[in-house]
């Protein structure tokens, strides 16, 4: 060993220096940190790094295996392609908050304790609201705020299970935990929230369409695939996980059918990729664990392609719906031919990425004997390429000419789509020179080109593509609509408001109840009662001996009258004052 | 949605690619791939023939189908709903 920086500390550290940068040199700088990091990544040997103590903690910065070293490999390459994709965006804060988000990423990768895991998973929270937050519209400032909302408690759900793990197992080390005790339970959540679990998923179809175009290719990388991490870290061969994987591979779909928001269709269909990986943790052999392992780094870079092939649409026209979008190839056919390699790959076609990642997963669940597994998953598949395949570049750049002429997409962003695409190529043409030597787990060498997996995935998706061509012709297929689909997130969007609604009825009126009762009423009644009270009674008693005594009415009247003026001024003849005393007195001696 | 790029030539063009593609691709699962070959299947019903072909077919139908009578109906809101 040579002494490697940690390169989680490079990109956040020096992420903070942007802003004294400008222009070209800015770039240049921003272009540095992460292949600086990436050399010193490729320093790194199995072991551990950079540690440091923390409340009577040994604390692991670096834990250096197999598995980290793929994941932290695919997010420095990332981050490399994200800055260059990003490079015309003159905001010193969307560069600084990409930064944050990726070393933050880096950093819950390479953590050896929970300890460190929580300091950058929470980070990563930030980052990724910051970049919401720099598009500056009143609807990300609200996105930001639920995406916060959302990811603080599933963080706190997280650090009470971490809190109580560390008091049962007094270690904070970061290793297996699997389900058993309270504190797994709670981790276990923890990770899922982020992991977009299904009712838990909102989050990310709520938000990341409010990102900017450049935000959201590092938000589809980070969040979802560190929380792939930390399950494969934490919870390998999980059983329920199977069937949490199936639910976020399969109804995500569905909503991506109707869907109007190119970014939003993207967005479920980044569910149900994850969903895959999940599949994959829970079968939890070497294959299966591997193919997760390999979907993340192919899904990195497909959805990475795809993200910025619509945001470069977005970049141009300002336009991002399905209804305003349509016949741009001619003028952008360059993003156009990316989001169609990038569409390839995410529907596992022969020759691109997922093929070969997506069939390790596939074929796992086929040795383990998940019939039921396997029929859902490839239902997903047909699903995916059905409205990510076909509806993602048919959209854009095909289906009715929307009459928009646009040019084509800055070259920093040309460059940055086509480095992606031949990467999504040279996976899934050379697994042997690209991927398999980065996979983490023990396994036989998986051979996706058999005569019988070409043939069968071919006519799944030539099928699947017949289905959508008759259906359009037919003029069956869901027309675009200028709408939006709830989902989860209606739990506490409208639920927030409802709450809200709710307090504000039972505590206001708590408040104009007391008000009325108390201050309005009960008060005026006792002032009322101190004045009024002693006449009352006095004339109460007074009555019956005028009557005795034959007064008459009218005389009544005035007496009643005088009275009330003695009481008021408080002035009484002395003979009354005396007979009321012997009474007092008497009323003393007696009792 | 029913205009001009779907009636193009290019349109009709690759419609008809697309139909020729599946045709071929029936007539080689049917051919090569039914009987002799072996085709290391897990499961009993990937050695039927066209069982992918049909599964892609259906499942992509059911899923436009729930997607637009079923789903959309339940959850769709106008775009100013949160607003």
């Amino acid at each position: 060993m040579n002494n490697p920086l940690p390169p989680q500390l490079i990109i956040l550290i020096g992420g903070l220096l942007i802003p004294l940068f400008k222009g070209k040199l800015r770039l240049a700088y921003m272009l540095a940190l992460p292949i600086f990091a990436f050399f010193n990544y490729l320093k790194l040997e199995e072991g551990v790094y950079w540690t440091y103590s923390l409340l009577s903690f040994d604390l692991i910065l670096g834990r250096v295996d197999k598995l980290s070293l793929i994941f932290l490999n695919v997010f420095i390459v990332l981050t490399v392609i994200a800055v260059i994709y990003n490079s015309h965006v003159k905001g010193k804060m969307e560069h600084f908050s990409g930064f944050l988000y990726a070393g933050s990423a880096m950093g819950v990768i390479l953590a050896g304790d929970l300890i460190t895991f929580f300091i950058f998973w929470e980070l990563l929270t930030v980052g990724a609201a910051f970049l919401i937050l720099v598009r500056k519209s009143p609807r990300s400032l609200g996105a930001a705020t639920r995406y916060l909302l959302v990811h603080v408690a599933g963080g706190l759900v997280l650090l009470a299970g971490i809190v109580l793990y560390i008091n049962e197992n007094g270690s904070a080390d970061f290793g297996h935990i699997g389900l058993g005790g309270v504190s797994s339970y709670f981790i276990f959540f923890g990770f899922g929230i982020n992991c977009a679990w299904p009712i838990v998923h909102s989050w990310l179809s709520d938000t990341y369409p409010e990102s900017t175009p450049g935000g959201v290719v590092f938000m589809a990388t980070f969040t979802t695939k560190a929380a792939i991490y930390a399950l494969l870290r934490g919870f390998p061969g999980e059983p329920s996980l199977i069937w949490i994987g199936v639910g976020m591979a399969t109804f995500p779909i569905f909503y991506a059918v109707i869907e109007n928001d190119l970014r939003k269709v993207l967005a479920y269909s980044l569910i149900n990729q994850v969903g895959f990986m999940v599949v994959g943790i829970g079968i939890g052999t070497g294959l299966s664990m591997n193919g997760s392992a390999a979907h993340v780094y192919s899904d990195v870079l497909f959805k990475g392609l795809l993200f910025m092939s619509v945001g470069a649409v977005m970049h141009q026209t300002g336009k991002v719906k399905a209804t305003e979008l349509g016949g741009l190839f001619r003028s952008m056919p360059f993003t156009g031919t990316c989001c169609i390699i990038g569409a390839a790959s995410i529907s596992a076609f022969p020759l691109f990425s997922g093929f070969v990642s997506k069939s390790m997963i596939m074929a796992s669940a086929a040795e383990g004997n998940f019939p039921i597994v396997w029929l859902a998953l490839l239902f997903a598949s047909a699903g995916v390429f059905h409205h990510a395949g076909i509806k993602i570049p048919f959209f854009a750049f095909f289906s009715h000419d929307s009459g928009i002429r646009v040019k084509e997409a800055p070259i920093n962003m040309r460059i940055a789509m086509g480095i992606t695409a031949v990467g999504c190529i040279a996976i899934g043409i050379f697994p042997d020179q690209t991927i398999y030597p980065l996979l983490p787990f023990e396994a036989p060498v998986y051979e996706p080109y058999t005569l019988a997996h070409v043939m069968g995935q071919s006519l799944l998706l030539l099928f699947s593509a017949l289905a959508f061509t008759l259906l359009l012709l037919a003029g069956i297929y869901p027309a675009e609509i200028r709408a939006i689909n709830i989902d989860s997130d209606w739990i506490y969007r409208k639920g927030g408001k409802a709450f809200y609604a709710v307090i504000d009825k039972s505590f206001n009126g708590i408040n104009a109840l007391a008000h009325k009762s108390l201050i309005a009423g009960a008060t005026n009644s006792l002032c009322q009662m101190a004045k009024e009270g002693p006449t009352r009674a006095m004339i109460l008693v007074l009555t019956p001996i005028w009557e005795i005594s034959g007064v008459s009415a009218e005389q009544q009247v005035d007496l009643k009258k005088n009275l009330r003026n003695h009481v008021e001024n408080g002035v009484f003849p002395i003979g009354i004052t005396a007979f009321l005393s012997v009474v007092l007195l008497g009323i003393l001696f007696f009792f | 949605m029913s205009d001009s790029s779907h009636k193009s030539k290019t349109a009709k063009k690759i419609i008809a690619g697309l139909f020729v593609a599946c045709a071929l691709g029936t007539l080689l699962d049917l051919l090569f791939l039914s009987d002799s070959f072996d085709k290391h299947a897990a499961f009993e019903w990937e050695n039927w023939p066209g069982f992918y072909a049909v599964y892609g077919f259906v499942a992509c139908v059911l899923l436009v189908l729930v997607s637009k009578y079923i789903l959309r109906p339940l959850v769709m809101r106008d775009e100013d709903y949160y607003e």
